[in-house]
């Protein structure tokens, strides 16, 4: 498998004054194949949404590189990045589908806009295509020309997922696109996601903080914690046999509803460290951790190779 | 246990008059909760879990009207109470903790204050020594450093640490009845679980009852001891939460568990829910407001819903249930 998208020691650093800085995203890299799926997990504010941003172009790097088949995005600023020729290989379906769709455009404007900038397309090509969409998404066509306010959860899902796959991207980022859907809705966009990857050939990465949802649909699983990737595998494997003990602590908080298999309950106790100026000698997960021995308070663990495609970066892996 | 239930509500009805008709929410919906004991609301949106909690809670929306039923609390009907006596009762017999701690709380106040104003209210305490209480609660929701944290305000705080406050606030006052709708929303996995292991505990220890209302089935089967499926308005089954896991007897229970995602399933087994729920508007309501979605419809379903007693404390109101 080919590498699609290819980030190598990705990092963001804000300012926030005094001189101090917050490392949103701390020198991560990680590759998405072609035709892959790979799942983003970690607590909020562990810099997945930044990592988005910056995969996106809608945020300028501070350092590292972001290629996409080849062509190296992270010289081109954020600002003009709207105009890129680019552009369109890179596409995001949004949390929540009712805030990030514009109040004031019907369906169809919706799914039309993208077209209309990226494809120059107008009339009636441009009428077939949304329609065309449409079908794509299982959006019936009278609901195209209503509003965002006359559209239900899943409808509105839909329209956010149409809008996002009509300029063909290569690579499509979703941002937790089932979190604000009821359980008998999310099992169909999650089908109808899994259907339009199949179709049109793209890459996913898939943000999101149900695990439930994530080993599903990824072949691949990352896990970032406090701007730092502390761990990446197969789903399968990593769900199976997690390495890390933050990966651990996150599978034991999965709900389980059949009493036998709640084994091994692990809790987090406290909070995050803090991400301004963190100490680039002591582990970001010490005292969180269970472990937590001396050598992880004088010695950063870095992300190593345990077999093909399984990475952690844990002194005690 | 379920001798003397601390809640029992009754053939609760509540209707929404709105511009386009009167909505019937809920429609004689019934379940008791013991004392000590946790028991969860789950539906999808539009089931009226909510409504259910709001209507016991007395904080109805002023558009929404209680046509029928009651809900005994400590030998009085909370839904015949006063406003006045209603409000003696809330923040010290009976608690709430809403779904977005971030919005619930008073943005311009310390949170130490916020849980003091709440003991100086209900709980008896003076001017004086409620500060001191407000940290005592804050450690016992596992807040580190609580002296300090006391002075911080909502924004400074983290959404974890906002649902601890709110905790605090609830049960500041050690009430008899707890509902806690959809309390981690919202919050991360590791977070959820923490928390839920501190209502838990707390309710356990104080032996307090609890209502959770939640869409999550696995978090609803891990924490409560039974569960309540709700859809459009009415409760379609109750059971003891391994019962229900383990043999779902009422079709949208079992479409429900069927939706979720869970360790073992792929995608392809988890199967959607067909059809939509029904125009609650419709003056001619059908009487399951499921059986336009049900596969196992049969004649009998357009009776009046049968409450099936189909094991310990399981009940079914299905006519051809599973």
């Amino acid at each position: 498998m080919t590498a699609l998208l290819d980030i190598a020691e990705l990092v963001k650093r804000f300012d926030v004054g005094n001189k101090r800085q917050l490392h949103a995203v701390d020198e991560v890299s990680f590759t998405i194949g072609r035709g892959e799926t790979v799942g983003l997990v970690g607590e909020s504010g562990c810099g997945k949404s930044t990592l988005v941003r910056l995969i996106n172009r809608l945020l300028d790097p501070t350092a590292g590189s972001i290629r996409l088949g080849g062509t190296e995005l992270a010289d081109f600023k954020a600002r003009t990045f709207a105009g890129n020729a680019n552009r369109p290989r890179i596409q995001m379906v949004f949390q929540d589908a009712g805030d990030s769709l514009n109040p004031r455009y019907t369906a169809a404007d919706a799914i039309a806009d993208p077209i209309r900038r990226m494809k120059k397309m107008s009339g009636a090509d441009l009428r077939r295509r949304v329609e065309q969409l449409a079908d794509m998404t299982g959006l019936p066509r009278e609901l195209l020309t209503r509003f965002p306010h006359q559209l239900s959860g899943g409808q509105k899902a839909r329209v956010g997922i149409a809008r996002a796959v009509a300029v063909e991207p290569e690579l499509l980022i979703l941002d937790e696109p089932t979190a604000a859907l009821d359980v008998s809705v999310q099992v169909v966009i999650l089908k109808l996601l899994q259907q339009l990857k199949r179709e049109l050939g793209m890459s996913y990465l898939f943000v999101s903080h149900d695990l439930n949802v994530v080993r599903l649909l990824c072949d691949r699983v990352l896990v970032m914690y406090l701007g730092k990737i502390v761990e990446q595998g197969p789903a399968g494997e990593l769900f199976a046999d997690p390495k890390h003990p933050y990966t651990r602590a996150l599978i034991s908080a999965i709900p389980q509803a059949e009493p036998d298999k709640r084994v091994g309950r692990l809790r987090l106790p406290g909070e995050p460290r803090s991400p301004i100026d963190p100490d680039s000698t002591v582990c970001r997960f010490y005292g969180r951790c269970p472990r937590g021995e001396p050598r992880c308070s004088s010695e950063m663990p870095a992300l190593r190779t345990l077999a093909p495609a399984r990475q952690v970066a844990c002194h005690f892996a | 246990m379920t001798a003397i239930p601390a809640l029992a509500v009754e053939d609760l009805s509540v209707e929404f008059r709105t511009r386009s008709g009167t909505v019937k929410v809920l429609d004689h919906v019934g379940f008791h909760v013991g004392k000590g004991e946790t028991v969860a609301l789950v539906g999808e949106s539009g089931s009226g879990k909510s409504v259910t909690a709001f209507a016991v809670m007395g904080i109805l929306d002023p558009a929404g009207r209680v046509t029928s039923g009651s809900a005994m609390f400590g030998g009085s009907d909370l839904l015949t109470l006063s406003e006045r006596d209603l409000a003696e009762q809330r923040g010290r017999e009976l608690s709430m903790i809403f779904q977005n701690p971030r919005t619930a709380l008073n943005p311009i106040r310390r949170v130490g204050q916020q849980i003091a104003d709440v003991l100086v209210q209900h709980g008896g305490a003076t001017r004086n020594d409620a500060p001191q209480a407000a940290v005592e609660m804050l450690k016992k929701v596992r807040i580190p450093d609580p002296e300090r944290r006391a002075e911080a305000y909502p924004f400074e705080l983290s959404g974890g640490m906002c649902q601890r406050i709110m905790i605090a606030i609830a049960l500041a006052c050690r009430p008899a009845l707890l509902i806690a709708d959809e309390p981690t929303t919202g919050l991360d996995v590791t977070t959820q679980a923490v928390i839920m292991d501190l209502i838990g505990e707390l309710a356990h220890e104080a032996g307090m009852a609890t209502i959770f209302i939640t869409h999550d089935l696995a978090l609803a089967a891990e924490y409560c001891d039974r569960i309540v499926v709700m859809h459009a308005g009415h409760v379609v089954e109750s059971a003891p939460s391994h019962a229900l896991f383990t043999q779902p007897r009422h079709p949208y229970s079992a479409r429900l568990l069927a939706a979720t995602p869970g360790e073992t399933a792929t995608l392809a087994d988890l199967a959607s829910i067909p059809g939509s729920l029904p125009d609650l508007r419709r003056p001619d309501l059908p009487a399951c407001r499921y059986s336009g979605r049900c596969d196992r419809k049969v004649d009998d379903c357009v009776r009046p819903l049968p409450q099936r007693v189909v094991g310990d404390r399981h009940i079914v109101a299905c006519w051809n249930p599973l």
